[in-house]
């Protein structure tokens, strides 16, 4: 709250000498209110499961739980089948990162600096797997894994979850590609530089913010996806976010609540270590094209 | 080596044709530079001056002809294998990379020793006074610095040719005098030959040894900048470099008539009918009681060291530049001392003295 008393206290303070208007007044009182009500739609439901990772009785029209426990936690670590299923997250994402960083780079290269017929097209397909609801998608793509028997195997799942990476695996770094001047790998080969050395000393490096962000949202993707994951893993192949559904249905809410904010740790842990290399100006400041 | 094996040193263009997107951009181009010589391209935007120097520099293909450094051909050459260097209008400097390393780039493709390469850096980076950012990263030094870096690092190849692509068109007007003045003395004292694109003729004309005005992928003419200015070819040069009035009229034996019937006295022109004349604006003759034809002053405007006057004569409106101190009154005479003529846009050197003075 404390942020919400600076931005409305603070400016009508200093702005005692030339009396505010009652519109300054509204205006202000306005953003305020926004400010407010974002706060509340965006980190509530955070604080609202923290706390009810940590409680044991909350009857209804009270404000905060009656008790505080730790057991929710204690039950979801001794479950047995949770440190599996952590292990076979943390083996899925990278593997489905990899892939589709080596399907996706080359594309997003192509998409980016040739100008090939149904160039258009194919990059607005991308998004047609989008168009439709997700389990419909799968469930006709069921049939085709049946024939090739990749249901309930690893590469199936990883398949499955290439579906949703290919679509920003390729847009974000073909927008990287494109933000990179040709002069910059002109003046590459210019000096000497045959067109593999310019892609690997000029286009590589200042494209890779962007690489980066595509393959932290393509890690995280395939981190919290469930429902393809479900349908192809089971019952060889159960990551944290398919485990959910059973928590869900076999413990009290408070378990799936200390689940997420399991699920949640390493979003938050990736994307604090790389915030530095997405904000960080040089690459926007670096370019004098005016 | 014997003189008659000697293959022509520095740049040639050799009926070089080129079409980009259904159009033709530069079409059968003929061009020379000599060994150590600066040359402009100088041209409005669409002329094929930027397409010309992007074949030279291996970044287009010709369609047909040659190009050809100390002789050798290098049309089917790329970028990376052709003795040239370029420094592109945007400068293009490696943003992720210091000064050091933008310009010891090549020098590191070429894997030569790092004292050597350290030693080359320094030495080129002092020909263009940047020692003290040898650090620095491009984002952190100012325009007119990056400029002289990008100069720096197409240098330090030592390459035969040295390409330069609207180089100042980024800075502002004042820095861009100083930076131009700066190219032409490390080219001179470089002595490397040089093609450097502009659509400025300012900057034409103060630092080239010979200009090619270019219009419709052709060189309208390729001249040094004094024959350029006082003789130009065609009236498209004539419109193109300096100021010039322009009339379609008549001469008549010392006598131009102007559109409207104002005759104006000039010495040595012969009768010729409906040509184009063109006069430069310090070749108008203005006297307060002097011979010549009657003027109406329309406006002064002053210039700093010199004074420019819009007078109408007859339906013809004339400019000329006056010493700032002439009185301005309503009523002027006037008298042309030269003037260029035309037909179907080539010049009539018969009918007026273009050479005299």
């Amino acid at each position: 709250m404390s942020v919400v008393e600076q931005a409305g206290v603070v400016p009508l303070a200093a702005s005692r000498k030339p009396r505010p208007t009652v519109r300054s007044l509204a205006l202000r009182t306005v953003g305020v209110v926004l400010v407010v009500t974002l706060l509340v739609f965006m980190v509530g439901p955070i604080v609202w499961l923290a706390l009810r990772a940590f409680s044991d009785v909350w009857p209804y029209p009270r404000f905060l739980p009656s008790d505080w426990t730790l057991k929710w936690w204690h039950s979801v670590v001794a479950d047995k089948s949770l440190g599996h299923t952590i292990k076979l997250s943390f083996e899925f994402a990278p593997v489905v990162t990899a892939v589709s960083a080596a399907i996706c780079l080359p594309a997003a290269y192509a998409f980016s600096r040739f100008n090939f017929p149904g160039r258009r097209t194919l990059l607005v397909s991308l998004f047609a797997t989008n168009a439709f609801p997700k389990i419909g998608l799968y469930i006709s793509m069921a049939g085709v894994f049946y024939s090739l028997n990749l249901m309930g195997t690893f590469m199936g799942v990883v398949f499955v979850q290439l579906i949703g990476t290919v679509v920003f695996m390729t847009w974000i770094p073909a927008a990287a590609f494109s933000a990179i001047p040709r002069s910059l790998e002109e003046a590459a080969r210019d000096a000497g530089a045959g067109p593999l050395r310019v892609f690997f000393r000029i286009t590589f490096p200042l494209a890779a913010p962007g690489i980066l962000v595509a393959m932290i949202l393509s890690f995280l993707y395939s981190f919290d996806e469930a429902q393809g994951t479900f349908l192809v893993g089971i019952p060889n192949y159960i990551t944290m976010p398919t485990e959910m559904y059973t928590l869900v249905l076999n413990y009290p809410e408070q378990a799936a609540a200390v689940f997420s904010i399991l699920l949640a740790i390493p979003s938050v842990v990736l994307l604090s270590l790389v915030r530095k290399h997405i904000m960080g100006g040089r690459l926007a400041e670096g370019f004098q094209i005016r | 080596m014997t003189e008659y094996a000697a293959p022509p040193a520095g740049l040639q263009i050799a009926h070089v044709s080129k079409d980009l997107g259904g159009r033709t951009i530069v079409s059968d181009m003929q061009l020379e530079v000599h060994a150590g010589e600066l040359t402009c391209l100088l041209g409005p935007s669409g002329c094929g001056k930027t397409t010309t120097l992007r074949m030279v520099g291996g970044f287009l293909q010709p369609d047909a002809g040659a190009i050809l450094i100390d002789g050798v051909d290098v049309s089917r050459l790329a970028p990376e294998k052709r003795p040239t260097a370029m420094v592109f209008q945007n400068y293009a400097l490696w943003p992720h990379m210091s000064v050091f390393k933008n310009v010891s780039f090549g020098l590191r493709l070429r894997r030569l020793p790092k004292r050597e390469i350290r030693e080359r850096v320094e030495k080129v980076l002092e020909l263009v006074g940047l020692t003290h950012h040898v650090r620095s990263y491009p984002a952190q030094i100012s325009g007119g610095e990056q400029q002289r870096v990008a100069l720096a690092r197409a240098l330090v190849l030592e390459p035969k040719v040295l390409l330069l692509d609207e180089p100042l068109s980024n800075l502002d007007a004042k820095l861009r005098i100083r930076v131009r003045e700066d190219i032409r003395e490390i080219q001179q004292r470089v002595g490397i030959t040089t093609v450097f694109v502009t659509h400025d003729q300012d900057e034409a004309l103060s630092i080239s040894d010979r200009i090619a005005v270019m219009s419709g992928g052709k060189v309208e003419q390729y001249a040094d900048p004094r024959t350029l200015y006082r003789e130009p070819a065609t009236s498209f040069v004539a419109s193109f470099v300096g100021a010039m009035n322009f009339y379609t009229g008549s001469l008549h034996d010392g006598i131009v008539e102007l559109p409207g019937g104002a005759r104006v006295p000039c010495d040595g022109v012969q009768a010729a009918e409906e040509v184009e004349i063109g006069v430069r604006p310090e070749d108008v003759r203005v006297t307060e009681n002097g011979d010549g034809a009657e003027a109406v002053t329309l406006r002064e405007i002053p210039r700093g060291h010199y004074k420019e006057l819009v007078l109408q004569l007859g339906d013809a409106e004339v400019r000329a530049f006056v010493p700032p101190e002439l009185p301005v009154s309503e009523r002027h005479r006037v008298r042309f001392t030269r003037v260029v003529v035309y037909r179907e846009g080539v010049l009539q050197r018969s009918a007026a003295p273009v050479a005299a003075r």
